[in-house]
């Protein structure tokens, strides 16, 4: 974890650093968040306040596939309890879970901004609009059969 | 002579499609062996024609809507080879009268609107400075270094200019504060923490228009003696921090920004931050907690962050499009953007449509515009040809406000007088299958997900709201539930230290005086007019409508339909889950929406 000591040694880095522990690793795995308290110098409580205050972070690994539902209010008018609830249902897990294979991790985020397309839903970085709960399981067969183009 | 290609190229193109638009005229281009600059643009606010493709000459450029890659051949062969534009996909001309720009489209949407902030927005490559310089651009700050700070901020003063966040506080007084903080060193934030639902205003000028958010920073900056700026964007925006990464390199490059700028003694950089995803982090004082690295709670004012902001030290705040302002005020006068709007609200405000309506997108007009106008005239009314019932302004910290006072004045005082705010500029449009609890129940959820947890009238009293509201849409609500919203509202708005929580209550309030007669449907007749709040509803199949064609069988997720071929089908109401799917893909209008009380 050599990229820790490129950071300047103030509070101001602990965000940034726990960003780059997770696009490294997916999550925040204990042992990182020690290292970035050491090297601080600050008590793990105060990284753990911090990673637990903000809905970026996460504490368990991320499936291959993340995927974001919009729960914004564009996307709400325009029915995405009803996408929630169908994909969901396609891969037998809850918002903010992931499946046992570690295929897909659900996330349910506030807006991604994309609100003219409502409803969307964000599968990795690409953003799907104008779905449908029927549109959005044939997006869910074909990523399960491993036929989603990046 | 043909210029360029431009494909429109900001998150909503691409997510309608733009790249494979791109990819294919590309293709087309190299088999044809055609030398056509193909470039990218950013949104010119069409959302609702994406993918964009805009061919440019010297006199005029047109815009196809819609372009999916098998309309490229025709185009490339018709207009880019034989100078004929393909009449039936144009969506919008501009051309050139005596070197101003000058825009007709099919539906009128740009009639009404006037373009400053957004005026380079899908006609500029944003990761290309020259064309932005090209545009006019880095002129204002090279007139702005000619002048004396205090010139800069009494231009800024006179024109009128007020936040564009949402607040609406003159941004030249602000700057004036932060002139007149003692100190060596002070700091410059750019806030692009866009967090309301229903809002894509900023994200669009960062992803459009990069340079001008930085060019009208380091005029600020230069009026203010600021050092040291940050642009803190939110962590869901990758693309417009991609651009805007590559936005400073370029402008350090050409000695906009770093040391000595433009040659002279003036030095000022920025560095962008990402926020981790926070809605209260728009709230400055919390937004400077979280650049700290501690957890994003608001902090009480005074001081405000103009004495002491960001370590201790006087800080300028203002958002982005309130940034994207400066330079075009700096090269036309204040006297000029002081003609624009009404006569406390100057100049013009970019919102973003969205919702049930019809053309859906960025638009920027003067303020001053009714409702009326803006909904009707530019946005199109509703997609399905409906009544308009409401329009939410301000995402969360907002109002909803009914059809009957669209004649209201788009500007600070007479959107407040509504009860409602301006704020940042979303704009969610709502027709009759919209119920206005489900709405203000939508918009508590996300205020109890979103408080820091550090005002108990906040952390709890939204709280104790939702638990009212899901009660009243499960019609189990009664006549004292509405009295004890009344009287918990007021009680939050005065417990609360930063906005999030002072104006938390609004969308129950608004909803409360303006749509009362729903929420006591829901409270005494256990009826929701607008047959959204699922306890009140049921899906029934009419036997006289249906024909057995199983297509709602076919697609209940939970199998609760059956019925065989050519025979009428049947829902089973212990089964179902009330998901609206069989509703929607019945061809025959044979699934109804019944109360629960009513007989099958």
């Amino acid at each position: 974890m050599e990229y820790i000591r490129t950071y300047e040694k103030s509070q101001s880095s602990l965000i940034p650093l726990l960003q780059e522990t997770q696009k490294k690793f997916g999550y925040l795995p204990k042992i990182a968040i020690q290292e970035i308290c050491d090297y601080l110098e600050i008590p793990l409580s105060r990284a753990y306040g911090v990673a637990t205050f903000y809905s970026q972070f996460r504490f368990e690994p991320l499936g291959k596939y993340l995927i974001k539902i919009c729960h914004g209010t564009a996307c709400h008018v325009n029915g995405s309890i009803k996408i929630a609830q169908a994909v969901m249902e396609e891969f037998g897990i809850r918002e903010g879970k992931t499946t046992e294979d570690g295929l897909v991790t659900l996330e349910r985020v506030a807006c991604l901004g994309c609100c003219s397309l409502a409803p969307v839903i964000m599968i990795n970085d690409k953003v799907y609009g104008k779905l449908t709960p029927d549109k959005v399981r044939k997006l869910a067969k074909k990523l399960k059969e491993g036929e989603l183009r990046d | 002579m043909i210029e360029a290609i431009a494909v429109g190229m900001n998150s909503c193109g691409i997510a309608a499609g733009a790249k494979a638009t791109y990819e294919s005229i590309e293709t087309e281009l190299k088999k044809r062996n055609l030398d056509v600059t193909l470039k990218i643009v950013g949104c010119v606010g069409m959302c609702y024609n994406e993918p964009l493709v805009s061919v440019f000459t010297k006199d005029e450029i047109i815009t196809y809507g819609n372009v999916m890659p098998d309309m490229i051949p025709r185009i490339m062969e018709e207009h880019i080879l034989n100078g004929k534009p393909v009449e039936e996909w144009v969506v919008k001309r501009d051309w050139y009268e005596h070197g101003i720009r000058k825009t007709w489209d099919v539906d009128g949407y740009f009639d009404k609107q006037k373009k400053i902030v957004l005026e380079n927005s899908g006609y500029i490559n944003p990761e290309d400075i020259d064309e932005y310089i090209a545009a006019g651009g880095y002129k204002a700050l090279k007139k702005a270094l000619g002048m004396k700070p205090e010139e800069i901020i009494d231009i800024v003063i006179k024109s009128g200019l007020r936040g564009r966040g949402g607040a609406g506080f003159p941004t030249g007084l602000k700057w004036k504060f932060v002139k007149e903080s003692k100190g060596e060193v002070k700091y410059l934030i750019c806030n692009a923490d866009e967090g309301d639902p229903g809002a894509f205003m900023d994200r669009n000028v960062l992803e459009g228009d990069p340079h001008r958010v930085i060019e009208g920073m380091i005029i600020g900056a230069y009026a203010t003696g600021a050092h040291n700026g940050l642009i803190y964007v939110r962590a869901e925006y990758p693309l417009a921090i991609e651009r805007l990464k590559k936005a400073l390199s370029q402008a350090r490059d050409k000695g906009f920004l770093g040391d000595n700028i433009l040659g002279g003694a003036f030095s000022f950089d920025i560095k962008i931050k990402e926020g981790a995803g926070a809605f209260v982090c728009g709230e400055e004082t919390a937004l400077i907690q979280s650049i700290e690295g501690k957890r994003g709670m608001p902090k009480p004012r005074p001081p405000y962050p103009a004495q002491k902001g960001l370590w201790g030290k006087p800080t300028n705040i203002n958002n982005v499009e309130t940034w994207a302002n400066i330079p075009w005020i700096i090269n036309h006068g204040w006297e000029k953007y002081a003609e624009i709007g009404t006569e406390k609200s100057k100049g013009t405000k970019v919102f973003a449509l969205a919702g049930k309506i019809n053309r859906s997108g960025n638009v920027e007009v003067p303020m001053g515009l009714t409702l009326k106008e803006l909904l009707y005239d530019i946005g199109g009314g509703t997609k399905t040809g409906k009544r308009i019932k409401a329009v939410q302004l301000g995402g969360p910290s907002g109002g909803c406000i009914p059809e009957r006072l669209f004649g209201t004045s788009v500007d600070y005082e007479s959107i407040t007088e509504t009860g409602a705010i301006m704020g940042s500029g979303g704009m969610v449009v709502m027709d009759e299958e919209t119920c206005m609890v489900d709405i203000a129940k939508f918009f508590l959820d996300f205020t109890v997900k979103e408080s820091c947890g550090k005002c108990t009238f906040c952390r709890l009293g939204t709280r104790r709201m939702w638990e009212i509201l899901d009660k009243i849409s499960k019609g189990k609500g009664t006549p004292d539930d509405i009295k004890t919203l009344e009287r918990l509202a007021p009680q939050i708005m005065a417990g609360s230290l930063c906005a999030l929580g002072q104006t938390a209550p609004k969308p129950v309030l608004t909803t409360l005086k303006y749509f009362r007669d729903e929420y006591l449907a829901h409270v005494d007749e256990k009826k929701c007019p607008a047959k959204v709040c699922r306890e009140l509803i049921k899906y029934v199949i009419n036997p006289d409508k249906c024909t057995g064609c199983t297509a709602c069988a076919r697609s209940c997720p939970v199998n609760a339909i059956s019925g065989k071929k050519r025979e009428v089908h049947k829902i089973d109401q212990e089964q179902c889950i009330k998901c609206r799917t069989c509703y929607e893909v019945c061809k025959f209008g044979a699934v109804e929406i019944k109360y629960t009380y009513e007989d099958d």
